[in-house]
């Protein structure tokens, strides 16, 4: 004891077993009740204007008079609620996030600071097009830059996401075959792909045929070419593909496509192992989708916005939908009607949104991509396929690599190596929680068995690659060491224990309702 | 290049323990007379400085809303945005942050949805809200398709007085799926008659409240009319706002309600990202489109939150899927949702007294210049006027004295003459009285 009486011995001893907190905060770890719960409908955190006395009203008998249900809270008790929510995420900003597929890399915050200039977040859609130049301009340069990545002629800008941007792409390809006078009605889909592939194809009208993959975990070119026919409008191919490998047959695919009179659609959501790299012009592509979200850098934001631009052959080109972007003379116009399209020889299949397409993204995108510069796109994607396959080469000898490399920017493994073990890859997922890892995307592609895709992206360092290959042997070796409870009990540090979903879909229980915190609040008693 | 973390070393290290010697190596299933040979033709890497130059000069070729007296609407509105919003919205934990597929370490997003659902619900008065779609007009579309799902009929009878650009998404989505439409020319002020356009093969009705024009109306009778043929209302909403003052689509018989939620929390963004909103019936959840957040407990017993029912979705279901959408708007929710929360019910309110008071002195201070004539009696914070001379020279007009004063319907109703001289005003609460003084001065100087 000093003479303030304040201890200068380190404490020594452990918690005991089964210490819990009387708040049920653990340190930084703070609980946090629903809104529905610590705000009232009388609590406000804005300063509003009185209204004039004078004021009048004028709808009517319409008067919202019930008690709509919406609490507030003042401004420093919102800000601690969203705080402490916020704390219970991880992100990508906080550490790798190896989930496959979805391309987490860095998102570097000028973009950000860019998308906010008045300039481009203070214009509204309908403003005159004289007021908002630059702003078309921004999409011209961006459509510029994509087409020139691609090698494609021409870039749908509209479609809000990659689902939407599949739509986008393969609305165009029926429009484009009903104008041969040859709708056709089925569209090709590796058994590897998406499924918002499948999703999308359904909703254009066509039916699904589904295509298998080889051994080797690439389509089956034999089996796609029993399958083609007059009667095939599009085959929708992922490439690089779900398991990471590049289809080596795509150019010989594309033309058994075209051979029949069909298009080829191809999910870009792998777009950033190749950029830089090869063109999908040259491989013999109708239409692509681009997330922006994963290839681009702009933030997922827990769940979106996107943007899925799509770029089209010449083909495809003219049935591009409204509105886009005219350049005449230097000056920029929209074409939002389809005779201002027909003016300029398109034939657009529709509209796919109100507006113009995610302008906030393209600003995001735009500015990733002239940072990086040409230069800086391949090696961009040099990287994300280095680090995947350095990935692979230090844990095929202890997981069970599903293909022969090498692959692209992602690795995939299969349960194999956790045979017999009592741990599935679910078991290991949670686990890599408890390490301070996110974990990979589990269970997709389905045409592996307990699928693990890991996609590191460019942006993970050796170091944090090093880190994260010794904590996943560590973990691999002890799942086969038979050290179960590790696993199938996990995550026991995250802030919630494995969290029921059977029972959630069983008694959806999809809002707060008054009653429901009634039996939760008799029951904690 | 700033973002990219290896030396030369590092790559030459980790091609050694992969194997190879070089990294074109890695990419030899490419065919190999497509492996590009040097860089695309495209400037080089730059600095942020100069990258943060050119696009602000692409920036300050535009004008803000927030730097002249603006009015435009229909289907996007200027409102204050509280700093604290945007602020939240990026914090590294939900900025980047993907999709909740691991609910432990995503409880903030998830309760984040949960809370959003529930606000939605309420707002809207209906018993249940999905996560979020990508904006206003899509969801529209997706809840013509869930109409025609959950009724099995495949006819849809669409108000003449819906936001243009929505019909055409309505339309779009609709080319191939064996739908029928029934269009309705608008009206600007008459009623439109679409109980009687409602037959036992109707899968749903869509009417918009307040409607492109401003027009806010009951109904009370077009649901009814629905009801009794067995077909849905579907009522859209494209400024939220509204409901903080306007009787819910829900009290007013809507069995599906769809809206553009980028009033609240979301800034203009020239027309994107913004967060469509979709509520609807219990009874038809398994029906709805897009993800969901449930509750659930974890293995202690704790409350938390989990993505549910995705044996709806495209990833479970594939081509059976209720919709093809993944990425949604999650983000765009999340301001929405921390806006709501700092309104609260009392700010909300409030906030659309605001709005309307606006809206009702400028419609009245308008309609005083000569000649000009307010087509709708009954609205929100949007209306209507007539003007003794075409629209779009007014429009031109009135950006040469730098103020943007409304749409001009022959932009929204290309070729349809009696749309000629009509614009459409948005009044919100960024609006000031020396707004308002200039329009009118601005106004009659072109008008005289
Ligand atoms: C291979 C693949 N295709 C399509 C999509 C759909 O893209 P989005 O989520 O942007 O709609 C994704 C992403 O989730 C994907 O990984």
């Amino acid at each position: 004891m000093n003479r303030q009486g304040r201890p200068t011995q380190p404490a020594t001893r452990a918690a005991p077993e089964g210490l819990s907190t009387f708040s049920g905060n653990k340190g930084l770890q703070l609980e946090e009740a629903l809104i529905f719960e610590i705000g009232s409908s009388q609590t406000t955190g804005v300063d509003l204007a009185e209204l004039p006395a004078s004021a009048k009203s004028r709808i009517g008998d319409l008067a919202r008079t019930e008690e709509i249900g919406l609490p507030g809270l003042t401004e420093p008790e919102c800000m601690r609620h969203y705080v402490r929510l916020s704390q219970k995420n991880y992100a990508i900003d906080a550490g790798i996030y190896p989930l496959g597929s979805c391309t987490m890399k860095h998102n570097p915050r000028l973009n950000e600071k860019m998308a906010r200039l008045p300039g481009f977040a203070d214009i509204h859609p309908m403003q005159p097009q004289s007021t908002v130049q630059g702003a078309l301009e921004l999409i011209d340069t961006l459509a510029h830059w994509l087409k020139v990545i691609t090698g494609m002629p021409a870039v749908a800008m509209s479609p809000k996401a990659g689902a939407h941007g599949e739509y986008c792409g393969l609305m165009a390809i029926r429009a484009c075959l009903e104008a041969r006078g040859d709708a056709r009605a089925r569209v090709l889909v590796p058994e590897s792909a998406h499924g918002t592939n499948p999703a999308t194809a359904a909703a254009c009208g066509y039916s699904v045929d589904t295509i298998p993959a080889t051994e080797e975990g690439r389509v089956d070119l034999a089996a796609l070419k029993a399958k083609l026919g007059d009667d095939v409008a599009a085959i929708m191919l992922t490439n690089p593909n779900t398991c990471g490998l590049f289809e080596r047959d795509i150019i010989e695919i594309s033309e058994a496509v075209h051979g029949v009179g069909g298009l080829v659609y191809c999910d870009g959501a792998n777009l950033n192992a190749i950029m830089g790299k090869v063109r999908p012009g040259d491989l013999g592509i109708d239409a692509m989708h681009i997330n922006l979200h994963k290839t681009f850098s702009t933030p997922h934001g827990g769940g979106g916005p996107g943007a899925g631009p799509v770029v089209l052959s010449e083909t495809l080109a003219p049935f591009a939908p409204l509105p886009f972007v005219v350049v005449t003379d230097g000056a920029y116009s929209l074409a939002e009607y389809a005779p201002e399209a027909e003016a300029q020889g398109a034939k657009p299949f529709g509209r796919l949104t109100a507006f113009h397409g995610q302008m906030g993204m393209f600003v995001r995108a735009l500015s990733f991509m002239m940072s990086h510069g040409s230069d800086g796109i391949t090696q961009a994607a040099e990287d994300a396929v280095l680090n995947a396959n350095y990935i692979m080469a230090s844990l095929k000898d202890i997981m069970s690599a599903s293909f022969e490399g090498p692959c692209m920017h992602e690795a995939l493994f299969d349960d194999r190596f956790l045979k017999d073990t009592g741990v599935t890859t679910l078991d290991m997922a949670k686990a890599m929680i408890d390490e301070g890892m996110h974990p990979m995307t589990m269970y997709f592609p389905l045409v592996v068995h307990g699928a693990m895709l890991i996609e590191p992206t460019e942006s993970e360092s050796k170091q944090t690659l090093d880190a994260f290959i010794s904590t996943m042997r560590q973990l691999v070796e002890a799942a086969k060491a038979g050290e179960t409870e590790r696993f199938t009990g996990a995550p026991h540090f995250a802030p919630m224990k494995r969290l029921d979903e059977t029972a959630a879909a069983r008694k959806p229980v999809l809002r707060w309702t008054p009653e429901e915190n009634a039996s939760h609040s008799a029951a904690a008693e | 290049m700033r973002y990219l973390p290896h030396t030369p070393e590092d790559r030459a290290e980790m091609l050694a323990r992969i194997g190879v010697g070089e990294i074109n190596e890695l990419f030899k299933d490419v065919p190999a007379g497509a492996l590009l040979k040097g860089h695309l033709d495209l400037p080089s890497a730059t600095s942020e400085m100069s990258v943060e130059r050119q696009l602000a000069a692409m920036a300050a070729k535009n004008t803000a809303a927030g730097s002249v007296p603006f009015f435009i609407g229909c289907g996007a509105y200027r409102h204050h945005v509280p700093a604290t919003v945007d602020h939240l919205i990026q914090r590294s934990e939900f900025l980047t942050a993907y999709t909740p597929y691991q609910p432990e370490i995503s409880q903030g997003t998830l309760q984040v949805l949960f809370e959003f659902q529930t606000q939605v619900a309420a707002l809207t008065g209906m018993e249940v809200a999905n996560a979020s779609m990508y904006d206003g007009s899509t969801a529209t579309a997706e809840a013509v398709a869930m109409a025609a799902r959950v009724t099995r009929r495949q006819r849809t009878v669409l108000s003449g007085n819906l936001h243009p650009h929505y019909r055409d998404v309505i339309l779009t989505n609709g080319t191939y799926t064996g739908e029928s439409f029934v269009k309705n020319d608008p009206q600007v002020a008459g009623e439109e008659d679409l109980a009687s356009q409602i037959d036992d093969k109707t899968a749903a009705v869509v009417v918009q409240n307040p409607d492109v024009f401003g027009n806010l109306r009951d109904l009370t009778p077009i649901a009814e009319a629905a009801h009794a043929k067995g077909a849905l209302l579907i009522v859209v909403v494209t400024e939220t706002v509204s409901l903080g003052m306007v009787k819910s689509p829900g009290a007013m018989g809507a069995d599906i309600v769809v809206a553009e939620g980028q009033s609240i929390g979301n800034g203009l963004n020239f027309g994107g990202p913004y967060v469509g909103l979709f509520a609807t019936r219990q009874k038809y959840v398994r029906q709805m489109p897009g993800r969901l957040c449930g509750e659930t407990t974890d293995a202690d017993g704790k409350r938390g939150y989990v993505l549910t029912l995705s044996t709806r979705e495209q990833h479970i279901r594939r081509e059976k899927a209720t919709s093809n959408i993944c990425t949604n708007s999650g983000l765009c929710a999340l301001a929405f949702s921390i806006h709501m929360t700092l309104l609260g019910e009392k700010g909300l309110r409030q906030l659309a007294a605001l709005n309307h008071a606006g809206a009702v002195t400028l419609a009245d201070t308008l309609s005083e210049v000569t000649g000009v004539e307010l087509m709708t009696p009954c609205f929100f914070n949007e209306f209507t006027l007539r003007l003794p001379k075409d629209a779009q020279s007014l429009v031109e007009a009135l950006t040469e004295k730098g103020i943007l004063g409304g749409v001009r319907m022959s932009r929204l109703f290309p070729g349809e003459g009696a749309m000629d001289n009509l614009i459409t005003v948005a009044v919100t609460e960024t609006n000031t009285a020396e707004d308002f003084a200039a329009y009118r001065k601005a106004l009659e100087e072109v008008l005289s």
